[in-house]
């Protein structure tokens, strides 16, 4: 596996720990009224589970497992990829972060624009590689 | 295919089915005038496509795809991922029964249940991260 799907992996891997973490505290609240502060987290949740996990988790596959070119880069532009990686993390903090201030729609949309652009990127590079075995 | 990963793929197809048929009754509430209480098994919905389906997809493929941890141990630990299957669904279904009874009959025994399916599916993710984790490497 490259490295930049290991990174991509390891960090859905951990934002999957975060997510379950998260849903289990607003379950639990939903069980036993103990953690009244629990569903201010629920867009955090919704976040992390959706772009950190699944969402990371496929570009991270997809960057390891689609039909290679047989020239220098194999797997793509490395670069589109590293700044996918920033990018989509980037959109995913601030987008959480927007979900804990007053009057922060502004930043949401940054987030969402910043995690546009990682999976953009992420398209991008894919696009290319989707294509019959035998064409390499 | 190992063992654990068809018992994984074939559970996410079978609740996806289950949501589907739910995603259905949910529909049909409003123009065939059905109980509001049914509206309590929105979030069952969601997390049975979440959870049940997509989630547990990935658990499987991941436990036979991603790169052997050793050759003694292809797929890491068998307990760990036999463990994270038990308790995810485990903790899944515990939430379809006690969530909508809670909403619209709260009791205690429900509440606990709910605290109980929280746990479990905590303890699914941690466990499959790390059986995963060390298996996510470069070559």
């Amino acid at each position: 596996m490259p490295r930049l799907s290991v990174y991509f992996i390891r960090t859905a891997l951990v934002y999957l720990v975060a997510g379950f973490s998260i849903g289990a505290l607003i379950l639990a609240q939903k069980g036993s009224a103990v953690i009244p502060f629990a569903w201010r987290l629920l867009p955090a949740h919704i976040e992390i589970m959706f772009f950190g996990w699944t969402m990371q988790l496929i570009i991270g596959t997809a960057f390891w497992i689609l039909p290679r070119h047989a020239r220098m880069e194999k797997r793509g532009r490395e670069a589109l990829l590293f700044s996918s990686y920033f990018s989509l993390n980037s959109g995913i903090w601030l987008a959480m972060l927007s979900s804990f201030l007053p009057n922060a729609a502004w930043l949401l949309l940054t987030g969402r624009l910043a995690e546009g652009l990682g999976l953009a990127a992420f398209i991008l590079n894919s696009w290319v590689r989707i294509r019959p075995f035998a064409a390499q | 295919m190992p063992l654990v990963t068809r018992w994984f793929l074939r559970t996410s197809l079978i609740f996806l089915i289950l949501a589907f048929l739910l995603g259905m009754l949910l529909a049909a509430r409003a123009p065939l005038g059905l109980n509001n209480g049914i509206a309590a098994l929105n979030p069952v919905f969601f997390h049975l496509v979440f959870v049940g389906f997509v989630t547990q997809l990935i658990f499987g493929v991941v436990l036979w795809l991603f790169p052997k941890h050793t050759k003694e141990k292809p797929r890491g630990s068998e307990t760990l991922a036999w463990s994270s299957y038990v308790l995810l669904n485990t903790g899944l279904i515990l939430r379809v029964v006690a969530e909508p009874i809670n909403t619209n009959a709260p009791a205690p025994i429900w509440g606990w249940l709910l605290v109980a399916s929280a746990t479990t599916q905590w303890v699914a993710g941690i466990l499959f991260a790390a059986n995963t984790w060390p298996r996510v490497k470069e070559r």
